[in-house]
């Protein structure tokens, strides 16, 4: 990989409470690029984004975003970073009390003094990106999930940002708006001249429109690679993965202990 | 190896729940007082835009106006009708003013109508801030490098710390006249009696300052529950109802025990 990374995860771990999410997970993102983080439910790709933002922190190990290293930072520093962050989160997450337009101006009227007239061009032209200007008057609540899904795609680019990070863009989307969110995002990238991370599962649409992918399982990367060369992995788990085995390395089951045991076991402490 | 006795086994896991639940509300009480600092240390930022601070004061303080001032109104009326039917068996009707004013001034203004305010506008508070916690707007919002508590947080605790003690001052006023309505309109208590002897013996002081200091504590109270238990809540459907529930039956608790101890501390002053 090229050497002039944005964002750069160097030997980290991460843990709620007691239990493990992240385990020495190393793993860079180079500028310009569009990088898919791919696995199975549950196995820390939202964490990362999470700690990629500062709004977790580590408990070994750095996140380096432009340089800076994330965990590190104080209040102001922090905040001044994430400025130059724009991040997607799985159900849009827009402000329910304020219009499509004012969910997009929120950001240019919080951090910036333009205008309103040049807010109004600025967010015009935003929505116009992703097709939706024609809605700018509508509240979120009268959004299809596809349009909420674009609506905080427009609002996350509000500033321009150097690095765009999306949580499962494309979970609970029809074929059509899935395309739909996989081309802007690709767009976006390109005319921003942006970085961007994308957290997901559906390796079908990332193979179409990622530059780079990494799989993750059990707070570890363990496969990586071009679309090209992911297709042609002999790797069990991105095999698995690619091909939408139920079992595999990752396992159809949560672990258990076997099945006979569990009912004969609990059959026999009833009888007791 | 002996077992021990099924009795033995249960108290010892009563014993240990309760430990259990004073644990957890010693640490909540300790997450909540950490919660007041982070809310003062960004309040600063919030205070820089007053308007975020004013438009809660409208939905919290004036949209709550209407069942404050018609609550005070039936009150006022209910205390006419009762403190007159006192009143009058010791031929001392006359002083009803003085027996509605300083009930309403003292205790029922603040007492009643912060525990209106908890229902009507603390709830509120918390279903919003737990719904955007739940929903992830206050994630989104931190993303988006506009501090959560400065923005959403403080405007509300300020707005219903602000708004507490004038819909209390509301509430007497109107309470007053509630019972002015019954006991001069209506039963046909002196007029001038009613009005002079409240004018008398309405001390300044100790009675409508103590209302004041106590609708301020009270405000202070049910605003800092509502919104440490909506930035608290569980992110879930369930867990933003079981906030809400927590905000009306702390607050009410919360409201009444401070007033015991606010008023054994007046008490001892006048005296």
């Amino acid at each position: 990989m090229p050497a002039d990374n944005l964002v750069e995860i160097k030997d980290l771990d991460f843990a709620y409470d007691d239990r493990p999410i992240l385990d020495g997970i190393s793993l860079q993102i180079p500028r310009g690029k569009v990088v898919a983080i791919m696995g199975g439910s549950g196995c820390g790709k939202t964490t990362l984004l999470r700690l990629i933002g500062g709004q977790l922190r580590p408990s070994r190990g750095d996140v380096v975003v432009d340089g800076l290293s994330v965990p590190a930072l104080g209040d102001d520093e922090l905040y001044a970073l994430r400025r130059r962050m724009g991040m997607l989160f799985q159900f849009g997450a827009l402000f329910t009390d304020i219009s499509v337009f004012d969910n997009v101006a929120y950001q240019m009227r919080e951090h910036t003094d333009l205008p309103e007239e040049l807010i109004r061009d600025m967010v015009l032209m935003k929505l116009n990106a992703v097709g939706l200007r024609g809605a700018h008057q509508l509240m979120p609540a009268e959004l299809s999930g596809g349009m909420a899904r674009r609506v905080a795609l427009a609002r996350a680019i509000a500033l321009d940002p150097m690095l765009i990070m999306y949580d499962e863009p494309f979970a609970g989307l029809d074929p059509i708006s899935l395309g739909v969110i996989g081309q802007l995002i690709r767009k976006l990238n390109d005319a921003l001249g942006a970085t961007t991370i994308m957290v997901t599962h559906d390796i079908q649409e990332s193979l179409l429109m990622v530059d780079f992918i990494y799989f993750m399982s059990d707070g570890k990367v363990v496969a990586l690679g071009t679309p090209d060369e992911i297709r042609a992995s002999k790797h069990p788990f991105v095999h698995q993965f690619v091909f939408a085995e139920a079992d595999g390395p990752v396992p159809f089951h949560y672990p258990a202990t076997p099945l006979a045991q569990e009912l004969l076991g609990k059959g026999a402490d009833e009888q007791a | 190896m002996n077992k021990p006795r099924r009795g033995a086994v249960a108290l010892l896991a009563t014993i240990g729940r309760i430990g259990q639940h004073v644990n957890d509300a010693l640490q909540r009480l300790g997450f909540a007082s950490r919660f007041l600092v982070t809310l003062l240390r960004w309040s600063g930022q919030s205070f820089r835009r007053p308007g975020l601070t004013i438009r809660e004061i409208y939905y919290s303080g004036f949209q709550s106006l209407l069942i404050i001032m018609v609550s005070g109104l039936f009150i006022g009326m209910v205390l006419g009708m009762q403190g007159y039917e006192t009143l009058q068996r010791y031929g001392s009707a006359d002083a009803l003013g003085i027996l509605v004013a300083l009930s309403l001034v003292r205790e029922l203004g603040p007492v009643v109508a912060a525990l209106l305010f908890a229902s009507r506008a603390g709830s509120s508070i918390t279903a919003e801030i737990g719904l955007m916690k739940a929903t992830e707007q206050l994630t989104a919002m931190d993303m988006m490098a506009v501090n959560p508590i400065a923005r959403v947080v403080a405007p509300r605790f300020w707005g219903g710390v602000i708004s507490m003690p004038l819909l209390a001052a509301l509430f007497s006023a109107t309470g007053v006249f509630g019972g002015y309505l019954i006991g001069v309109v209506f039963i046909g208590v002196d007029e001038g009696a009613f009005w002079s002897q409240m004018q008398a013996s309405v001390d300044f002081r100790y009675d409508i300052w103590s209302g004041i200091v106590k609708s301020f504590v009270f405000g202070l109270a049910v605003s800092l529950i509502a919104v440490f238990e909506g930035y608290d809540a569980v992110p879930t459907a369930e867990g933003v109802s079981g906030s809400i529930k927590s905000t009306v039956v702390k607050s009410a608790l919360a409201i009444l025990a401070l007033d015991f101890v606010l008023t054994s501390f007046m008490f001892r002053e006048a005296g």
